[in-house]
């Protein structure tokens, strides 16, 4: 008797605490260089069950951090485009071309790409990430070495050709071809993993908008893939991310480039369809 | 089978430390309610000892998802309920049940199991992203679970 009461009084404690969930930090809207508007908050995809409302990482974040990505000019990731861009044009490999001698220019050529990223490639029968197409390009197409997965090289130019969709809508597919591997990340999120037996969904989910710690959760989106970390004072790629929750729940992690995180990346990207990409971003 | 070892290995390890009376982590005898009625180290706790395990981020940071107005520890989260009068909502058994294993009293709680050492998914060696290896042993040790149990029952209002 005794008990029920205390455990229903406990319960409603824990309610109390998950309603705060219903909003983000604050309703600051994202415009870019005075022009690019972008969408922070949208209704959530029909097939994310677990959420109404999706939110941009942006908007958990104290205002002098979202400061630093409305000019380009104050964003300290903005180092990676003009790297980025200057690959492009690099002749490298066996064949002696660049990304430009077949791609031409990276603003015509790349728009709209990071936003269906990842995607069904149908000659290789798998989906693919953007990083995972660049290094096929330059092993298949300019026969050079593949960069490192997750190296500074691949995220500059992941940074380069994202900016090119900068402000556009993340609409990855989740059907045809690519449910299996959606379906694979699906029940990754779901997954508690590690000795603290924490799932994606438990932080992201469950508790965005409370407090870690020190730490203010977000929903844990992507669409701000590469994003400048102050923490590590680098660009940081979406499966180095997906690395380190994963090793903060005391688990064996898993690799950049490994095809679980290309299932969890494409489920993830999914959860943000309907919001604008905003590579560079700036994080904690 | 990996499995197997790495369970094999946190009992050698925690036999280290073990004495007569300590009840290993497989060994927990929970009610039906969750609770545990006798000490895990067969010895009492020191609240003193416990409110540092409970601040301090490696051992039990609790505070990372549960706020207490008597510690002083900075970024206290809002995850959990505030533990603030704990001591008036459960008894001695029942604090030992839930910070051993929560989730004998609140099923699927995202509260983490303190004392447990079988049972993870792909669990990991501390928070290097590495695999378990022999080394693996429950969150906290028995006594370190009845500090904290002693000084939870002091959390009175
Ligand atoms: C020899 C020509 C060639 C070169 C050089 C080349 N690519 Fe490609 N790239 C292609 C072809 C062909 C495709 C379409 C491949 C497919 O669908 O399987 C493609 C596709 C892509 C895509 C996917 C576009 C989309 O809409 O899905 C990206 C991104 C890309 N390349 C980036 C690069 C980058 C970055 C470089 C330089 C490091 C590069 N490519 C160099 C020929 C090339
Ligand atoms: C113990 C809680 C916890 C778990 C479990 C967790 N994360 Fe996180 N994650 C965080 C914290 C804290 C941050 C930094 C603050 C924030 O943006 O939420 C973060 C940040 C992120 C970000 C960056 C968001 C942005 O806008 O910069 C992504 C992406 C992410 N997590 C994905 C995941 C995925 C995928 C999983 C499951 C494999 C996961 N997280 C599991 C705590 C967690
Ligand atoms: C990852 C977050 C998390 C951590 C870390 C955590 N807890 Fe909890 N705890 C919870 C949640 C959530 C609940 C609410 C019970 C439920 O799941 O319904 C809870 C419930 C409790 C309760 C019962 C609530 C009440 O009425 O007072 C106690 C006592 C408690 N926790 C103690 C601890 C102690 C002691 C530690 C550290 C050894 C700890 N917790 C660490 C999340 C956490």
């Amino acid at each position: 008797m005794k008990r029920t009461g205390l455990l229903q009084t406990a319960g409603l404690i824990g309610l109390i605490a998950m309603a705060t969930t219903a909003t983000a930090q604050d309703d600051s809207q994202l415009v870019v260089n005075g022009e690019i508007e972008m969408v922070t908050d949208a209704p959530a995809p029909e097939n994310i069950g677990g959420l109404k409302t999706i939110y941009s990482g942006w908007r958990f974040r104290q205002s002098e951090m979202q400061a630093l990505q409305t000019d380009d000019f104050e964003n300290p990731g903005a180092y990676a485009i003009d790297e980025g861009v200057e690959m492009w044009a690099t002749v490298e490999g066996s064949e002696g071309k660049s990304c430009a001698s077949c791609h031409e220019d990276i603003e015509d050529s790349m728009a709209g790409v990071r936003a269906v990223y990842p995607k069904w490639n149908e000659s290789k029968g798998q989906v693919m990430t953007l990083a995972q197409q660049i290094n096929d390009c330059r092993t298949e197409q300019m026969g050079a070495e593949a960069w490192k997965y997750d190296g500074g090289d691949m995220t500059s130019m992941e940074a380069a050709i994202s900016l090119q969709s900068r402000g556009m809508p993340v609409n990855v597919a989740t059907d045809g071809p690519a449910a299996d591997a959606w379906a694979k990340g699906e029940e990754m999120y779901y997954t508690r993993y590690g000795q603290l037996e924490l799932s994606c969904a438990n932080c992201h989910e469950d508790n965005y908008d409370n407090n870690i710690r020190a730490d203010h959760l977000s929903q844990g989106q992507i669409n701000g893939f590469p994003a400048f970390r102050i923490k590590t004072g680098k660009l940081t790629q979406t499966h180095n991310r997906f690395k380190g929750c994963i090793r903060d729940t005391r688990a064996e992690t898993f690799s950049p480039g490994s095809d679980e995180f290309v299932a969890l990346e494409l489920y993830v990207a999914s959860r943000g369809n309907g919001l604008s990409v905003e590579a560079p971003s700036v994080r904690p | 089978m990996k499995r197997t070892l790495i369970l094999a290995a946190a009992l050698i390890g925690s036999g280290a430390v073990v004495s007569a009376q300590t009840v290993s982590p497989d060994d927990v005898a929970y009610d039906e309610y969750g609770s545990i009625e006798v000490s895990l180290s067969g010895a009492a706790g020191d609240p003193a000892v416990g409110a540092e395990i409970m601040s301090d981020r490696g051992q039990g940071n609790c505070v990372a998802c549960h706020q207490v107005s008597a510690l002083t520890a900075a970024f206290q989260g809002n995850i959990g309920p505030s533990l603030d009068g704990a001591g008036d909502r459960w008894d001695e058994a029942q604090l030992r049940g839930i910070v051993a294993d929560a989730k004998m009293t609140f099923p699927d709680s995202m509260m983490p199991s303190f004392y447990k050492v079988s049972g993870f998914i792909r669990p990991g060696n501390a928070y290097t992203g590495k695999a378990a290896d022999d080394t693996f042993t429950s969150l906290l040790t028995a006594q370190q679970i009845e500090d904290v149990v002693a000084y939870l029952a002091t959390l009175k209002e």
